[in-house]
């Protein structure tokens, strides 16, 4: 199976007392910001990873996975660290960051799935900084793909995937068939989440993402890396989706403290208006 | 922590990456786990495997199944180990810098294909044995001997305080022969050679520390390291040791740091956060301060050594230096987490304590004072 992940790099949410708003309310300020992958992503680059194998032999790979990110020179070393974690090859394709909204990514994406030809997409179901949510749907539906969002399970079966999405309740099982666009939950990288065609059905993984191993860092520079122009892929580059004007959120209020219970009820019928 | 003065910038790609891995690592092996092993007083043998597959076993080296990185990328992995736990990096510095770099320095092609591999995938485990009961500071009046009867070497003595001894398959054990010190590799259950854990430690409780006995224990000739002869020789591992101690220090007093900081925002006495009050953020200047100053230093060793570094008297400087602050900042970290700071779900006494014996072992506090002494003056003062 041939496996598109696009990933992105968000402000490292561990981090988010640094995030500034330029004074002009304009753009977020990004210097000095340390960078992360967006983690939805990287559960979307392990499982990727976990439907290209049989679990016991993490350095072959059934299939291939190719990873993707829209930013400038500096986000390479995200795609690298991918590349040291098992994906084959990396497309950075040049931006700024405040050049590009959902919409934009998800039709320069649509083009370069024409290119590339994935069975799959595989993205996280929505990015930690902006939490916009879209582009793996509206990738789905440019191309006409089917689509299942935040899978917490996949089974590949045959030409298709069995996933299931955690809902309030209950599990919703879905059967997508290839090639389809599908964005993950955190469950995803639980160790009985993710079985390729070739994965034993006892196999269980450890816990979360796998770690770079420090050999492979050493080879990533081998891997291929192709850097493409955001206009070799999308024509049209206006933004749809315009951001007049950031503000930090403001800080918590002061609690206030009361007597007893009674004064509590009252404050929160009368004054809270919660009750 | 903040950085004020860019250390991120002054990293490669590779370097950050390794770090990043190895952080990652760290934060979801070994810590759920660290806690408990120290207090049990229990090295985690069930990570070998997973650092092995890490890459972090031989990882400057080059072939042999190893990472082949450079040695700022090293330091920096060992840093982040140690942010976990002064014994977990002990038992990487010595399977690295004390077992396998010997092997791969000073032995022979034969011995290199057979134990090499097998260390660099955790499949075998490495001890070194220099130190004696009675000679610590000054490993050269070692007691231990090696005697060739024509087809093996017969050795006799003891080796203590040996980090990973009951848990090696391998020692490298320096013995006095024919008047010359040189290194041997002698395999577990070889007979003449036995191991005992040493009990009761209140310092590196997450790390195996041994006592080897040599009694008439016949190794074959093919055992002796042909490079490692005189104490040249086990002084050259020992600065590898030193340098990833150096490294480790820093992880360490950064825990401690990043714990009290936090703590210290937190806490509220008097009405408001003790981070408030200017002794406790002179303490917190302090520690800060002297952790970034190690870490531009450190960086700068490990630069010197990728060019090829003649003279080790740096590698003194740094030890000297990191373990003494970060030992420093371990206590003020503890003192600052007030009561909190004596129990062990917060990790600065912990880490204060395993720094006590970081202080002590490769070459104690007061001897690296005396090289770096030995280099200002032109005069030796410990011989
Ligand atoms: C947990 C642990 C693990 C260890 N692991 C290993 C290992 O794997 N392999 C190994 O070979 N060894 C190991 N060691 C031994 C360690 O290297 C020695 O403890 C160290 O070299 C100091 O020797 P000593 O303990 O005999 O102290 P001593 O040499 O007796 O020193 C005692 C004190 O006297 C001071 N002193 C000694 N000589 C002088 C002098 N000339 N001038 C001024 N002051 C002096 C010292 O600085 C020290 O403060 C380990 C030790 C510990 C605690």
């Amino acid at each position: 199976m041939k496996v598109l992940v696009p990933l992105k790099r968000v402000a490292d949410p561990d981090n988010a007392n640094k995030v500034k708003v330029t004074a002009d309310g304009k753009k977020v300020e990004t210097t000095g910001l340390e960078w992360k992958p967006n983690p939805f992503d990287e559960y979307a680059v392990e499982t990727a990873l976990r439907l290209t194998e049989d679990g016991t032999k993490p350095k072959t790979r059934a299939g291939e996975v190719v990873v993707v990110t829209f930013g400038p020179k500096e986000c390479e070393i995200t795609l690298r660290a991918m590349l040291a974690t098992g994906a084959d090859r990396a497309i950075r394709v040049e931006a700024e960051d405040d050049q590009l909204d959902g919409w934009l990514v998800a039709r320069a994406l649509k083009k370069l799935v024409e290119q590339e030809k994935p069975d799959l997409v595989l993205l996280g179901k929505q990015a930690v900084d902006g939490d916009t949510n879209q582009v793996g749907q509206i990738l789905a539906e440019l191309l006409g793909w089917p689509m299942a969002t935040s899978a917490a399970m996949i089974k590949e079966d045959g030409e298709a995937l069995l996933v299931g999405r955690e809902v309030d309740g209950g599990v919703i099982n879905l059967k997508v068939r290839l090639p389809a666009v599908v964005t993950v939950d955190l469950r995803i990288v639980a160790p009985a989440s993710v079985y390729s065609k070739l994965t034993k059905a006892d196999f269980k993984y450890n816990e979360g993402v796998r770690f770079a191993p420090l050999p492979a860092i050493m080879q990533a520079k081998k891997k291929p890396m192709a850097v493409l122009k955001l206009a070799d892929l999308a024509t049209d580059t206006a933004l749809r989706i315009q951001y007049p004007r950031f503000e930090p959120p403001k800080g918590r209020a002061a609690g206030k403290k009361v007597k007893d219970v009674a004064e509590l009820v009252d404050k929160l019928k009368n004054e809270a208006k919660v009750l | 922590m903040i950085d004020l003065f860019k250390f991120e910038e002054l990293l490669t790609d590779d370097e950050k990456m390794v770090r990043d891995s190895v952080r990652s690592f760290v934060q979801a092996r070994v810590m759920p786990l660290i806690r408990d092993c120290w207090r049990e007083g229990r090295f985690p043998k069930e990570l070998i495997g997973e650092m092995a597959a890490l890459g972090l076993l031989g990882s400057t080296i080059h072939g042999y199944g190893c990472a082949g990185l450079g040695q700022v990328a090293y330091g920096l992995a060992m840093q982040e180990l140690e942010h976990a736990d002064s014994g977990v990096r002990s038992f990487v510095s010595v399977q690295n810098g004390l077992v396998m770099h010997p092997i791969h320095a000073f032995g022979t092609d034969e011995q290199k294909n057979h134990w090499l591999p097998q260390l660099a995938q955790g499949k075998a485990i490495g001890c070194f044995g220099l130190t004696e009961a009675d000679f610590g500071s000054n490993p050269g009046g070692m007691r231990t001997t090696a005697r060739s009867d024509g087809t093996d070497y017969v050795l006799n003595g003891a080796k203590m305080w040996i980090t990973n001894g009951t848990i090696a398959d391998v020692a490298v054990v320096f013995a006095k022969c024919d008047d010359r010190i040189r290194g041997f590799l002698v395999e577990q259950g070889t007979p003449g050679f036995t191991t005992r854990e040493i009990q009761g430690k209140l310092s590196l409780r997450a790390s195996v520390t041994a006592e080897l006995v040599l009694e008439d224990c016949r190794i074959p000739l093919r055992n002796a390291l042909p490079g490692a002869v005189g104490l040249r020789s086990a002084l050259e591992c020992l600065n590898r040791a030193r340098y990833s101690i150096a490294w480790g220090a820093i992880g360490a007093a950064s825990a401690c740091f990043e714990e009290a900081l936090e703590y210290a925002k937190n806490r509220v006495q008097f009405a408001r956060p003790i981070a408030g009050y200017q002794l406790v953020q002179e303490k917190l200047v302090e520690m800060w301060n002297e952790i970034n100053k190690a870490q531009l230093m450190t960086l700068r060793l490990g630069q010197l050594l990728e060019r090829g570094l003649e003279d080790p008297t740096p590698i003194s400087v740094a030890k000297r230096n990191n373990v003494k602050m970060a030992l420093q900042a371990a206590r003020t970290a503890r003192e600052i987490l007030g009561a909190n700071g004596v129990v062990d779900d917060y990790v600065s006494m912990r880490h204060a304590c395993n720094l006590e014996a970081v202080y002590t072992y490769e070459g104690t506090h007061d001897i690296h004072t005396l090289i770096v002494g030995q280099a200002l003056t032109g005069i030796a003062a410990f011989s």
